[in-house]
């Protein structure tokens, strides 16, 4: 039993991102909440350490009083992490990051997501590269939205991102790790920590996600669309460590045929 | 003189600083803003002057997680 597997603990396995320790491997988005108490609930109940962010215009001449997100979700308590949801071109989503840099009192850690169509919600890989080489070079510590590309993954890593993100499924779709071999494949590869971004629906799904080997997942539709928001968070939560853990314990082999789990020598019967 | 204020054309009866413009529009909260798709710091909301047909964003946090909508 001298092997190291059997020295961890539950519980005593942070994941690092950018060199900050977090005890929690669930990554929650704070988008289609119905209200900014029901987001404050469940993220508490998520146990998520970092929380997503968009960036958008400030309507004039409205309600200048009308409560801010911020409010709710304090960066003193939270990893804010702003993304850039929305962006179609590479120019778009540096202007986001820029912008939340100086939003949030300088802060570079950023998700990158240049997509590619509004139906599919799927990564535009070349001008996503070219937004993360211009966000590097400017400071910024990026964390990339990615196709289930190996290949492309570890460029991302090699280019400098502190985290490589790909989905499991499209945004929002709610299907699951639909390519776990892809996504075991660009674990095995990385020296980042790979998170699964978009695509869990269930409990199950982050747990299987966690499971191949990730370091975490980020979710939102899952959560926030769920008739019980705030439970849904707690499940998503323990789907999370149950994953972890059970990918730290090592599974058994599947195997084509039954093993007995009782000794067969010594029954009194023959 | 006309500006255009995230997106909208907007007359503004004088040349103004970036500060200014802030409490002209009664903006309380915590904004981020760039003029010409480049970033004003907030350090100079004071002293940056708003010309015309310049183009200013103002935007703030909101919810959001992996994108929904289109801006």
């Amino acid at each position: 039993m001298n092997n190291a597997v059997h020295k961890l603990k539950p519980g005593n396995d942070d994941l690092i991102v950018d060199n900050i320790h977090y005890r929690s491997r669930l990554l929650v988005g704070t988008g289609k909440y119905r209200s900014f108490e029901e987001t404050q609930l469940a993220i508490e109940a998520s146990g998520a350490e970092i929380v997503t962010l968009a960036v958008r215009r400030t309507n004039i001449g409205q309600n200048q009083n009308e409560p801010n997100l911020l409010d709710y979700i304090s960066p003193k308590k939270y990893t804010i992490l702003p993304n850039t949801a929305g962006c179609y071109d590479a120019e778009a989503a540096v202007r986001t990051c820029r912008l939340a840099r100086e939003l949030l009192d300088n802060h570079t850690l950023v998700k990158l997501e240049v997509l590619g169509d509004q139906k599919t919600l799927f990564p535009d890989i070349p001008a996503t590269l070219a937004a993360a080489e211009i966000l590097i070079k400017e400071g910024f510590r990026v964390m990339v939205y990615t196709n289930d590309d190996p290949i492309m993954a570890k460029r991302f890593e090699q280019m400098g991102c502190v985290a490589v993100m790909p989905l499991a499924a499209p945004i929002g779709s709610g299907l699951g790790i639909r390519n776990p071999y892809n996504i075991r494949t660009i674990v095995e590869n990385a020296s980042v920590p790979i998170l699964v971004d978009a695509g869990v629906g269930t409990a199950s799904d982050a747990a299987i996600a966690m499971e191949l080997g990730c370091d975490g997942v980020l979710m939102n539709t899952a959560i926030a669309e769920a008739k019980n928001p705030v439970l849904m968070a707690s499940a998503m939560k323990k789907g999370i460590e149950a994953g972890r853990e059970a990918y730290l314990a090592g599974r058994i082999p599947r195997r084509a045929y039954a093993s007995a789990s009782s000794p067969i020598d010594g029954t009194f019967f023959s | 003189m006309l500006v255009i204020i995230n997106g909208v054309e907007t007359e503004l009866a004088d040349t103004v600083t970036v500060a200014n413009l802030i409490k002209q529009l009664e903006l309380t909260g915590r904004i981020a803003v760039e003029l010409n798709k480049q970033i004003v710091p907030r350090s100079e909301f004071e002293s940056r002057l708003i010309n015309k047909g310049d183009m200013i964003e103002i935007v703030h946090a909101i919810g959001g997680g992996q994108s929904t909508f289109n801006w």
